[in-house]
């Protein structure tokens, strides 16, 4: 096999890395006692061999020859993050991008946060990107001016090379690492960062840096590892989730060509963790596969066994006309308005289970060897699942190593873990390294789905079509203890913004394991929202556009309720509705009958965002969505636009799917539809 | 088990696996060639497309033992360096995101290029229909066919 480039190093490999090119530096700050990102003492400057690298942080190293490495720590999962964040390194530390070599990260907590989750990697990592970077370019100037005798006031950096604002002097990064790496590390308050005009590289258009590998078929994947002696697991849980195994013909099995193994392993109910099932371990995913066909397994499937779909359909259908369980928020007197109104609006919206369906099913490489784990896991919460496996095998958290990898997808699903305590159990009853491939099936059936919904709407508005009142009773689905991805906000829009509001929620009891799937609640929120907006446009004669203005009001920013409550700029949300209108030629176009544009905006994770889509209703109703024009305000600075444009443009397409055509039917508690001719 | 001798890549290649051992399998646990991705397991999304004899076909649902002496091409094969027109657009507009279908597009869009040089947005419409990408990058994939014929085109151009 291959070995890939930039293979994700860990301790060992680290050292190895260290040790092949000379520098003892690495060594120096990984074994230092003090575990935090940044500071002078993870690096001292008398632990720095002569001649070698400058390592000012964890996250750059500068050879002598001038080539940068930067570790780029969040998972990387289709999201970009592995190229925009060193790109931010990179901009700070005024360096040519393609003098940088960009290499995974261990997982250590000397990175900081290493998860990649809620739209928090960019902001979360930003301003810490940026001081690393900056830091590291102040020690480059402070070396150059001490080697030129002048002050560090009339040096500046550019290109890898600090030149002198009085003559003609310059040495590059690479000349000055030794003595750099000499001086102490500066206070990061008392590091200047760039005046963002002064940005070279962020806010251009980069190629992702793994790009070179990918279109060579490079291993580069959770899938694609393989370590000396492994073996290839199947895993194969009870269709309803919880369910636990009663008995299965292990024997039978144990006899089939390529089997080395099989056996049960016992579980909990908790679906982020190990959950009952039959492993069989054999030489290649193809027997394992093949045996899994022959696999009989008698279940105890638990209380769930009975709920569908249809049932849940039907309590909601009952639910919706009443007064919800909570109340999330009760202003002014909805029943008073809409009694006024001229005109009312119901509505019913609903929405499935649908599933992440990341191309890459889950998988993880494992080998349990005593008291010690190594995994090699597409993983976009390392820190959780070397938590979670150490806690289900009894291991020491730091004897658990986990290898990072690129995913295939992650849209939420690699948050949580099962996949890797799963193989960690295998391979620690099997005493082999294995690698646990689910089927595509097993990812469909076994998925944390977005959950589905119900949405039963009121609305009124007066002679001028001007909305005067708004109700949802929101149904959705959550755990007898109370637990619920499916929450909806009291001050979702348009709460805040209307004086008659009421949202209430009511929760189906389920045990259909739910988990965070591409900006959670908005996924599915904005789309009911902004639909029955419309609907009270048409019922009020008003244009779309101009009505969304009007409800978003005089005011620019509209505080959050309460102490956890979140503001809403609704200065920046107007903007982003009048540029899209502009950039479409809202109403100045001429459409053909059965053709149109529609309007939509949201809020959600900082991101202002306003759509308007032009679509063709054939005659038979079939729609076609012929182009989209989207607006977003994340805020003043795009890293890479490149990246930007590829994530915006996928998700629209992406949600227009999920909005469409993807949809999951329950029956006996279990997922029915298992693979791509059922699903999309 | 049964000894299968294969052509991939432009060697021979014997493997010792059960006959009805579909070729992506094969490629991946057997020959160590894992460009060549597991997606469905049922011919429908793509990620498992090589070459066999010059058309482009799902790995996952041939079995070795039909393979005989078929030229079998993957990813690791379409060209010794990275070169193919398809690999320098891919990257020139950074086509891929998570990247895990991108090999299977990569040798459908080759496919289509050597039987459709200049191919229209229809063309390739029709042409890359099967191959799913979770990410929906299909506007660029669109876009880099495009630059892939103008590279090509180019090439042809300056080699006369």
């Amino acid at each position: 096999m291959k070995a890939p480039a930039s293979p994700p190093l860990d301790r060992r490999g680290f050292l190895r890395l260290s040790a092949l090119t000379g520098g003892g530096l690495l060594l120096g700050f990984y074994l230092a006692p003090v575990r935090h990102a940044f500071g002078a003492d993870i690096i001292k400057a008398d632990k720095l061999p002569a001649g070698g690298y400058f390592a000012p942080d964890a996250f750059i190293r500068i050879a002598p020859d001038g080539t940068v490495t930067i570790f780029a720590a969040r998972p990387e999962i289709g999201q970009g993050i592995k190229t925009s964040l060193p790109m931010v390194v990179a901009e700070e530390l005024c360096v040519p991008w393609s003098s940088v070599t960009v290499v995974t990260a261990p997982v250590d907590p000397i990175f900081g946060n290493q998860s990649a989750g809620g739209s928090t990697s960019t902001p979360g990592s930003y301003q810490q990107m940026r001081r690393a970077g900056a830091t590291a370019r102040a020690m480059l100037i402070q070396a150059a001016a001490q080697t030129w005798g002048v002050p560090a006031s009339e040096c500046y950096a550019e290109n890898g090379t600090v030149f002198h604002r009085g003559s003609d002097k310059k040495l590059t990064y690479g000349e000055l690492t030794a003595k750099a790496a000499a001086l102490p590390v500066p206070n990061e308050d008392a590091v200047q960062l760039k005046d963002p005009k002064d940005f070279k590289l962020l806010g251009t258009r980069v190629g992702g840096v793994d790009n070179p590998k990918i279109v060579v078929g490079d291993p580069l994947f959770g899938i694609d590892q393989k370590v000396p002696n492994m073996l290839y697991a199947v895993y194969e849980k009870c269709p309803v989730a919880g369910g636990k195994v009663v008995s299965a013909n292990l024997d039978e099995i144990k006899a089939l060509p390529g089997v080395r193994q099989a056996f049960v392993i016992d579980g909990g109910r908790d679906y982020n963790g190990l959950m009952s099932g039959v492993a069989i371990v054999a030489d290649s995913t193809w027997s394992a596969f093949s045996a899994r066909r022959k696999l009989q397994v008698k279940w105890d499937a638990g209380p769930h066994a009975a709920d569908s779909w249809d049932s849940f359909a039907a309590q909601a259908k009952e639910l919706g006309p009443k007064k919800g369980e909570h109340s999330l928020r009760d202003d002014g007197d909805v029943q008073g308005a809409l009694s006024k109104a001229a005109k009312t609006v119901e509505a019913d919206y609903s929405y499935r289970f649908i599933s992440h369906v990341d191309l890459e099913p889950q998988n993880c490489t494992a080998y349990v060897q005593g008291d010690r784990a190594e995994i090699w896991a597409p993983t976009q919460n390392p820190a959780k699942g070397q938590k979670l496996v150490a806690d289900t095998l009894g291991l020491r958290e730091e004897n658990v190593t986990v290898h990072l990898t690129r995913s295939g997808g992650g849209f939420g699903r690699r948050l949580d873990n099962d996949p890797m305590v799963e193989a960690a159990a295998i391979s620690q009853k099997a005493g082999v390294p294995v690698k646990l491939t689910w089927t595509r099936e097993d990812d469909m059936r076994h998925d944390h789905y977005r959950p589905g919904g119900f949405h039963f709407l009121k609305g009124g508005v007066d002679e001028k079509g001007k909305v005067v009142a708004w109700q949802d009773h929101y149904v959705g689905f959550g755990y007898a203890e109370g637990k619920t991805y499916s929450g909806l906000s009291g001050d979702e829009f348009p709460a805040r913004f209307l004086p008659n509001l009421r949202l209430d929620q009511s929760t189906l009891v389920c045990d259909v394991p739910m988990g965070p799937l591409r900006a959670p609640g908005s996924n599915v929120f904005a789309w009911v929202i902004q639909s029955f907006i419309d609907e009270l446009a048409h019922a009020g004669g008003r244009d779309p556009v101009e009505l969304r203005l009007e409800l978003l009001g005089d005011r620019d920013m509209v505080p959050g309720s309460g102490p956890r409550g979140q503001p809403y700029n609704a200065a920046r949300m107007k903007g982003v509705v009048k540029l899209v209108a502009e950039k479409s030629g809202w109403g100045t176009k001429k459409f053909p009958r059965g053709q149109g544009q529609g309007i939509a905006f949201h809020f959600s994770h900082r991101g202002y965002f306003a759509e308007v889509a032009e679509v063709t209703v054939d005659q038979d109703g079939t729609l076609h969505v012929n182009k989209a024009y989207v607006a977003a305000d994340v805020g003043s600075q795009i890293v890479n636009l490149s990246g930007a444009e590829s994530q915006v443009q996928g998700s629209v397409i992406d949600g227009l799917g999920a909005a469409w055509q993807q949809e999951l039917d329950l029956q006996h508690g279990a997922i029915v539809q298992g693979n791509f001719n059922e699903y999309a | 088990m049964a000894k299968f001798t294969l052509n991939v890549n432009g060697q021979s290649r014997t493997v010792d696996v059960a006959p009805d051992t579909p070729l992506l399998w094969v490629l991946r646990d057997h020959l160590d060639l894992v460009g060549t991705k597991y997606g469905c397991g049922i011919g429908q999304c793509g990620a498992c497309t090589v070459h066999l004899n010059g058309a482009a076909v799902r790995s996952c649902q041939l079995p070795v033992s039909k393979l005989h002496d078929a030229k079998i091409v993957t990813i690791e094969g379409l060209s010794p360096d990275g070169s193919h027109p398809l690999q320098h657009a891919w990257c020139e507009l950074d086509v891929p995101q998570c990247g895990y279908c991108q090999a299977g597009q990569i040798m459908n869009a080759a496919a289509l290029l050597a039987r459709t040089p200049q191919p229209t947005d229809d063309d390739i419409d029709t042409a890359m229909a099967g191959n799913i990408c979770r990410c929906a990058t299909y506007l660029r994939i669109r876009a880099g066919i495009h630059r892939a014929a103008e590279l090509a085109l180019a090439g042809k151009e300056a080699a006369k």
